[in-house]
């Protein structure tokens, strides 16, 4: 007899949705148009970081450098404009910054061949680094009159939907296209699945995972520019933040495992969802910050806990990546 | 030229009366006694100093104003940036007393952390200021902000604002661990026991994080749009829950206040912009010169570490519309820095 077996996915997206209906009858003021919009709005940023985590993940690796990429760029954008240079220049000069650094990572881990974790991490704190000692003045990096019209992208609504979920979208977008349509999005599927299976095969395996790296340091900088529109100034200090374990938060609980080859743009919107469904609704019911955490831990604990009850490993799924 | 004489008569008048006065004033000066004990006193000292982190308004503005009054004497000012970490900052605490210092200068994360170090220190004749965020143990002197006092001004304004409104406000504090948010949370609770008729709809935490505060604003909005008023703790956060209620298109119906170090980018030109209606700075220049007044005091005073103790609470500057134009309201930190 077949036993039904459900995927972490499936099993997320259960809690997700007991969630959203306990709260829907539960809590006045949960379940408005007008809410929902700002549950979006409030987990954009971390579902576009989720993205260019996943698409590191599914090659295999993982990016700690991500948040350096979200803050040190933008900030950047924003510290140049203060100091008097054009818009567009600054954000040339961010962009090669970004594809720099992603370059960078990708070369350390597909040529150097030093394991991601270990990689990103140390090039992380270079560039979060770099960007206290020689980029900027001071932590938050304020907005200055130069930069006016640029807030659009994270501020304000388009067709009735505020534009940082707009973006999100747009990213999603991309990313599945990249993902699905293109052949670069396959090879990336077939490396995290078996690397040397991939590169016996043909697959120009090393320039592909370069190319992962600068794609999510790319999407971590849009993200940082989202960001730091939506609140009209980078707080450069989110580096020291736990932003970096929420994203892969966001990626393993929404099923895309840690050994590679799985997954896609889905898992990370039902893993955004999830997060930004239990914030708003502890946010209305004035839960205090203690309070918070805890509920956070146990739902997510839970989450895992029956993944591993029901569907229990074996040898091939105790195959993991690097980490 | 009428009436004035000859003129080598009053040349002449003059010299004579040159003449006269000099031996009274010119032969010899009038040696002051106490500045060149000041200055020996002052002379090749140390002063160290630990911020909590270094490249935030606050601490760069304390560490330029130190800076500037005390290197002329010949003080060496030497600095350990504990960037956000309280253990390190710790460690570089334990480190300065076997150096001694002559003065510690120090910033604290949290009430106990290092309030057993900063005992010590006196104890080994280290004279310790601490700035803005107090430890339990009271040193030679405590120079900052009173919490207390800006909780209750912040939540007083925001009260008068909601006259005659929904009396619904809600508080965006900073991270439970520091201090200097819950001394403020107390002040604001003190004006609230007062006015039974203000409803708090919402008291959350935002880390000290524009983007959480902007977050937790933006739900309680939706929630409830006839908010009048909020008290945030820090204007470097409340840019996000200013963000908010501009992105509420509620600007100016719903009353923010805040409290800060009053630097112009970040206080005077938000208050200007409509960001925020009221913020309380402490006034970081002043503070760094209490700071040194203290030090150059507390070395020339010969006082024995641990024997006397004080507090200069700071004087707040309320920034409004009215004052936030004006050249005294704020500070460039680029120009404490020349």
């Amino acid at each position: 007899m077949k036993r039904f077996r459900f995927s972490q996915q499936e099993i997320v997206f259960a809690v997700f949705a007991l969630l959203f209906l306990v709260f829907s009858i539960f809590l006045n003021g949960f379940l408005t148009a007008e809410n929902m919009l700002t549950l979006l709005q409030n987990v954009a940023v971390l579902g576009i970081l989720g993205l260019a985590m996943a698409i590191v993940v599914i090659g295999r690796g993982i990016d700690i450098s991500l948040i350096a990429a979200l803050a040190v760029p933008p900030g950047l954008v924003l510290q140049m404009v203060q100091n008097g240079h054009s818009l567009p220049f600054s954000l040339l000069i961010a962009v090669l910054l970004t594809i720099a650094f992603g370059l960078v990572n990708g070369w350390l881990i597909a040529y150097a061949e030093v394991p991601s974790l270990f990689a990103t991490l140390a090039t992380g704190l270079l560039l979060a680094g770099l960007g206290q000692a020689a980029l900027f003045q001071l932590d938050v990096v304020q907005w200055s009159a130069g930069m006016n019209g640029f807030e659009q992208l994270g501020q304000g609504t388009l067709l009735g939907i505020p534009t940082s979920i707009v973006m999100f979208a747009i990213a999603c977008i991309v990313v599945a296209i990249l993902l699905r349509q293109t052949r670069w999005g396959a090879y990336i599927y077939a490396i995290g699945d078996n690397p040397y299976a991939a590169r016996v095969t043909g697959i120009p395996s090393r320039p592909i995972i370069v190319l992962q790296y600068v794609i999510a340091a790319l999407i971590g900088c849009f993200a940082g520019l989202v960001m730091a529109a939506s609140v009209n100034s980078m707080p450069t200090r989110v580096f020291n933040s736990t932003l970096i374990y929420d994203v892969i938060l966001v990626v393993v609980l929404g099923g895309i495992g840690l050994s590679g080859g799985r997954g896609g743009v889905l898992n990370v919107i039902i893993g955004t969802l999830l997060i930004g469904t239990m914030l708003n609704g502890m946010t209305i019911m004035d839960i205090s910050y203690a309070g918070q955490n805890l509920i956070k831990g146990v739902v997510l604990l839970l989450a895992v806990i029956t993944d591993s009850f029901l569907n229990p490993r074996n040898e091939e799924t105790a195959q993991q990546g690097d980490i | 030229m009428k009436n004035s004489g000859n003129p080598t008569r009053a040349a002449l008048a003059a010299l004579a009366f040159t003449a006269l006065a000099g031996p009274a004033l010119a032969q010899q000066g009038l040696d002051e006694p106490f500045q060149k004990p000041f200055k020996e006193a002052l002379a090749g000292k140390t002063v160290a100093y630990v911020p909590v982190a270094m490249n935030f308004d606050l601490t760069e503005g304390w560490y330029a104003g130190l800076k500037k009054e005390l290197e002329p004497f010949g003080v060496k000012f030497v600095i350990r940036d504990a960037n956000w970490n309280t253990n390190a900052g710790a460690q570089a605490v334990t480190s300065l007393i076997s150096e001694k210092p002559a003065v510690m200068v120090v910033h604290n994360p949290d009430v106990q952390t290092y309030a057993k170090l900063l005992q010590r220190a006196e104890n080994e004749g280290i004279y310790v200021i601490q700035i803005n965020m107090g430890s339990a143990y009271r040193s030679a002197a405590f120079v900052g902000a009173n919490w207390i006092e800006i909780g209750e001004r912040d939540a007083e304004a925001v009260v008068k604002a909601c006259e005659g409104k929904s009396n619904k406000i809600a508080i965006v504090q900073g991270a439970l661990s520091a201090a200097a948010s819950a001394y403020t949370l107390k002040g604001v609770e003190n004006v609230l026991a007062k006015h039974p008729e203000i409803k708090v709809v919402s008291s959350q935490a935002a880390d000290w994080d524009a983007a959480k505060a902007k977050a937790i604003t933006q739900t309680v909005l939706k929630q409830n749009p006839d908010l009048c008023g909020i008290v945030g703790f820090w204007d470097g956060m409340d840019i996000g829950t200013a963000a908010a209620v501009k992105e509420a298109g509620l600007t100016g119906k719903v009353f923010l206040a805040t409290s800060g170090g009053g630097e112009r980018k970040g206080a005077c030109e938000l208050v200007k912009s409509g960001a925020f209606d009221l913020n309380l700075s402490y006034d970081v220049p002043t503070q760094a010169a209490q700071m040194a007044g203290t030090i150059k005091w507390l070395l020339s005073s010969g006082a024995k570490p641990g024997s006397i103790k004080g507090s200069e609470y700071t004087t707040l500057i309320p920034i409004t519309k009215e004052n936030a134009d004006s050249q005294t309201s704020c500070w460039n930190l680029s120009d404490l820095k020349k």
